[in-house]
């Protein structure tokens, strides 16, 4: 990449990034409210662990790895919204005008959101950490998480974007976040697959992709080095994220309609 | 150094998928170094025209060529040789002027040795210096938009476009603009597109003014030549006693043609010119008609537009933003 | 009685407006029936927990808990309306119109509560459909539902309170919060003695734990802590009734 392309990516990434730290909502809620959750929901459900078969001693081991996609979920709305706002706003207008071109736009636009990706992620280790989760697959592991964190930041975080570029409407953007939460739910989320009783769920959960993000993650908590559960969610996220750039590229160039 | 071609366009149409022809057939001939103001009531096609020559849109028929670049074949070219500051005051609020700059710096390729004297000498030149540190969500109208136009000259542009700057704007901030532009065009010798619904700037500033109604030109030309077209002096006289209005109307009518004036005044546009006026008073006096007030009229940008048109520019805008909001606003293709 | 007379016109006005709304009407009713089928059929297995001792299984045990939610959440969903009404200013012509005020809150926490019926009414079809057991006779089963329609009042009651005071649909997560951890500190997804640590001292003293045993007491027929429920039930509601119009004051007073 060229100098002058390397340094507007920068640009871009940074004001991105800049962008979320002047709006604390955007920066605490997405850090808080999934440390909420597994607060709350361990200390519930700490009694499944009984469950002959149960993988982890702890349900909070077990249940680490959700905050992980929740905070991709959230980089999904603020890339959304805020470049929903550029394009209502005309700002994106005025970037057309520049000589970026648009893949470089986008790319800066993730990495903005990619940098706030590994900050959510290393705050939701840390604090895991803190209250006594050890990860199974050591530094190592650590190191594999925070790889996968900010993978699938950019490809949720495209999505986002893809939505946004698609309508220019924040609101739509947002009328995202249910159909997130469903498949979020509809997962492996609370329970091990094979200790789903509901013969419906268990399938839908099994289709689910977004189950094997989450198996990935939560085999690096409470398993080491589970090949299987690791191929699958990084091939998973990383067809996610390419399919979810190009679709993103190809709405950015349609939005700047330039010659 | 600049390039010193203007603006040329031929048959310039744009349609929008629903609907009407939101420029239908516009030619253009602006020379280097010219300010040219386009004038026309809102919906007249005028931010499509802009959005069409700084390369936002594709033209549906027709051709332009911008700074010697062809808006279509050679988009990237024409954006390195224009500066553009649209109608809505594109701008981020959560960031600072600075850093607005810095961010237009990079992405138009400046050197790193050079963006920060370039901003710094640009935030000077639009006087917000001060304020360059502070978020442009504490803005105000004024300043927002010299920010816009900041950033517009960032990359030394030999061609300047300026859709109704100063819309919105006090009088203070619009004369400083108004100040602004002439210095671009007469010292730095920057073209300037400029569009615009008030007359008193199209008049005050354009070298040369376009004025353009339902997507097409109707007249153009310097503001002196367009007056003295249609340009008769009107005069508006007052009766004392209000009975006797229909005397004044028929005395009056004997000079010039009935036209439109304010509610209670009778008046003509004066067939002959403004000699006519020591007639009118004459004739009067001879009659006895006793008046309360008699003004003289020179022709105005609106008297070429009503001419030309059939309606007033200044209430042109409402009906076409009446219409607008009766349909919804349409999107372009 | 004027208060009845503007409380029904407030209240028709609302319900017109969310029955005739899409984008109100279906997230309070898709959430809880979402929630229900999420817990009631990801983690039915819970049930297999040494010391589960719910007689009638999982989904019956989840149902009374969202049942409960959902009244809960409509309370917090019809507060979002009034904080909407408040910054469109609607509200503020309400309060002058009005010629008894008190009469508005109560048209708000009748919109609430038919709103609510629906809602419950989906619910309970939802579950008796998932094959759903009941225990209970005809007493035990309005035991449940009054239960649940205090749990509602109480929450409206603490929404309005709430968009009185702020005015604005910023209101949101303030009324959401409290409201979602309230519910959440309690024995969601086991009993009561299955929880440990320090969630089982949290829910032991939270009040909605006796409101939710009893429910799921009156649900399997063997109605237990009834007496305490009730009282926590309407202490709440009595209590934000209070905050409620002091809100509604407050609101007056800021013109």
């Amino acid at each position: 990449m060229s100098e002058v392309a390397a340094d507007q990516v920068y640009t871009v990434a940074r004001r991105s990034v800049v962008r979320t730290i002047r709006q604390p909502a955007n920066v605490v809620f997405p850090l808080v409210f999934p440390l909420l959750l597994l607060a709350v929901n361990s200390g519930g459900l700490n009694a499944a662990t009984k469950l002959p078969g149960f993988p982890a001693d702890t349900y909070i081991a077990f249940a680490l790895a959700i905050p992980f996609i929740q905070g991709a979920l959230f980089a999904t709305m603020n890339a959304g919204t805020d470049l929903a706002r550029d394009i209502q706003t005309g700002f994106l207008n005025r970037l057309a005008l520049t000589p970026i071109r648009g893949i470089a736009l986008l790319a800066g636009q993730l990495g903005g959101i990619a940098v706030m990706g590994v900050v959510q992620a290393v705050v939701y280790l840390v604090v895991g950490l803190i209250v006594g989760v050890r990860l199974e697959s050591g530094p190592a592991g650590a190191l594999v998480l925070l790889a996968f964190a900010v993978l699938i930041s950019i490809g949720f975080g495209a999505l986002g974007a893809f939505a946004a570029l698609r309508t220019g409407s924040g609101e739509a953007v947002q009328s995202l976040f249910p159909v997130f939460f469903v498949f979020l739910f509809l997962s492996s989320m609370a329970m091990p697959r094979n200790l789903i009783e509901i013969d419906w769920f268990r399938a839908v959960a099994t289709a689910n992709p977004v189950s094997y993000l989450i198996e990935c993650i939560r085999s690096l908590i409470i398993t080491g080095w589970d090949g299987q559960a690791l191929g699958l969610g990084f091939g998973i996220a990383i067809a996610v994220t390419i399919v979810a750039v190009l679709l993103a590229s190809r709405a950015m160039r349609t939005r700047l309609a330039r010659s | 150094m600049h390039d010193r071609h203007g603006i040329e366009a031929r048959g310039l149409v744009r349609v929008f998928k629903k609907g009407p022809r939101a420029v239908d057939g516009i030619d253009l001939d602006v020379s280097p170094g010219e300010i040219y103001g386009f004038l026309g009531p809102n919906g007249a096609g005028k931010s499509t025209t802009v959005h069409m020559l700084v390369t936002l849109l594709p033209p549906t028929e027709g051709v332009a060529r911008v700074a010697g670049f062809d808006v279509v074949k050679e988009g990237p070219q024409v954006r390195g040789a224009i500066g553009a500051a649209l109608q809505e005051a594109a701008l981020d609020p959560l960031l600072t002027g600075r850093e607005h700059l810095r961010l237009q710096t990079t992405l138009h390729g400046l050197p790193r040795s050079v963006r920060e004297t370039r901003s710094q000498e640009l935030l000077e030149r639009v006087g917000l210096a001060d304020a360059a540190d502070r978020k442009v969500r504490t803005y105000s109208g004024g300043m927002k938009r010299r920010l816009d136009l900041a950033l517009a000259l960032v990359h030394s542009p030999s061609i300047l476009f300026l859709d109704e700057p100063t819309t919105g704007l006090d009088i203070q901030s619009r004369l400083a603009l108004w100040d602004e532009v002439e210095r671009l065009a007469k010292q730095d010798g920057v073209t300037v597109f400029l569009t615009t619904q008030y007359l008193e700037e199209a008049d005050a500033l354009a070298d040369r003014v376009g004025i353009i109604d339902h997507g097409h030109i109707v007249a153009e030309g310097t503001p002196a030549a367009l007056k003295a077209q249609v340009g008769r002096p009107t005069v508006e006289v007052v009766p004392a006693d209000e009975s006797e209005r229909e005397r004044a109307a028929e005395i009056l009518g004997r000079l010039g043609d009935p036209c439109a004036g304010s509610s209670d005044a009778v008046a003509v546009r004066l067939r002959s010119g403004e000699a006519d006026l020591a007639e009118i008073v004459r004739a009067l006096d001879a009659e006895g008609l006793r008046v309360q007030q008699l003004q003289l009229h020179q022709p105005t940008l609106d008297d070429v537009f009503l001419a030309k048109t059939g309606r007033s520019l200044e209430g042109a805008g409402d009906e076409e933003q009446e219409a607008e909001e009766r349909e919804p606003a349409l999107e372009p293709a | 009685m004027r208060a009845v007379a503007v409380a029904r016109g407030v209240a028709w006005r609302t319900l017109h407006n969310v029955f005739t709304n899409p984008s109100l009407l279906v997230p309070s009713l898709v959430f809880p029936l979402f929630f229900f089928v999420a817990f009631a059929g990801g983690l039915s297995r819970v049930a297999n927990v040494p010391g589960f001792d719910f007689p009638l299984g999982y989904t019956a045990f989840q149902f009374v808990f969202v049942l409960l939610q959902s009244a809960a959440f409509g309370g917090v969903f019809t507060g979002f309306g009034i904080a909407r009404d408040f910054e469109s200013g609607f509200a503020r012509r309400l309060l002058l119109a009005a010629p008894n005020r008190t009469g508005i809150i109560l048209g708000y926490a009748s919109a609430a509560l038919v709103r609510w019926l629906v809602t419950a009414a989906v619910v309970t079809v939802v579950a008796l459909i998932a094959g759903m057991e009941i225990g209970g006779d005809g007493v035990d089963l309005v035991g449940l539902y009054t239960l649940a329609l205090l749990l509602n009042v109480a929450a409206v009651l603490w929404a309005s309170g709430v968009a009185m005071r702020l005015r604005t649909m910023q209101a949101g997560p303030v009324m959401q919060m409290p409201v979602f951890l309230i519910l959440f500190f309690a024995p969601v997804y086991v009993p009561l003695s299955l929880l440990q640590g320090w969630i089982h001292g949290v829910a032991t003293v939270n009040p909605i734990t006796r409101v939710l045993e009893a429910g799921r007491g009156f649900l399997a027929g063997t109605p237990t802590e009834v007496g305490i429920a009730f009282a926590v039930g309407i202490g709440l509601s009595g209590l934000l009734a209070l905050w409620a119009v002091r809100g509604l004051r407050k609101a007056e007073a800021a013109g």
